[in-house]
């Protein structure tokens, strides 16, 4: 696979990509529509992670109408219908992660 | 077709395939419905993938753009190397919307 000298830098494996957010502010989707943002302070190959001053969100969407499809005003709905709590410290099962991302970054 | 070109190699695997498309624009589909487009970095065992200028659409409309992202193998997962021409026309959203 990839183990090309020329990228020393660049990620291997996806869990590499992981790696580097540690001790960075990152961004998780969990199942079940609910979001966690904070310090990404350990992780292992099960996507078990540890976060430092956390912040989950949790999406409360409600049933959709489906002739009415009015983009705008589901997303308003997703925007109103949310669920924030704050914790310290936070482990999270791996089996609930869907995606790890660096929270914000100039691109 | 790619699809003939595909077949003819000696004994390539779902994975191998994956490893083969790495650094080209792909579309991933989970099991939720969501769906990410970007640059496939990396692929493991578990599937799990590491994708860069990624996109993420839900049913459709696009929600987010991660620079970098992580997704985890268990989560169902689908993609389609856009430089096959699967999707000709969302090779030109990506064009537009995030590689500039």
């Amino acid at each position: 696979m990839a183990e090309a000298g020329e990228e020393v830098n660049s990620v291997s494996e996806p869990l590499d990509l992981v790696r580097l957010l540690l001790d960075e502010v990152v961004c998780v989707k969990l199942r079940g529509d609910r979001e966690l943002k904070g310090r990404l302070h350990a992780y292992d190959s099960h996507c078990n992670l540890v976060l430092g001053d956390v912040e989950e969100t949790i999406y409360v969407v409600e049933d959709e109408d489906d002739d009415e499809d009015i983009k705008a005003r589901k997303k308003k709905l997703i925007h109103s219908l949310t669920i924030s709590r704050k914790s310290e410290m936070l482990f999270v099962r791996g089996d609930s992660v869907v995606l790890i991302a660096p929270q914000s970054r100039a691109y | 077709m790619e699809n003939g070109a595909l077949s003819q190699g000696e004994g390539k695997d779902p994975s191998g395939f994956l490893s083969e498309i790495i650094g080209n624009p792909v579309t991933v589909k989970l099991n939720s419905g969501v769906v990410y487009r970007g640059e496939l970095q990396s692929v493991d065992g578990y599937m799990n993938i590491a994708l860069e200028k990624t996109d993420e659409y839900v049913k459709g409309v696009k929600r987010r753009h991660y620079g970098d992202a992580f997704v985890r193998g268990n989560n169902g997962l689908m993609s389609t190397c856009e430089k096959l021409g699967v999707f000709p026309g969302s090779r030109c959203d990506l064009d537009n919307t995030s590689i500039g």
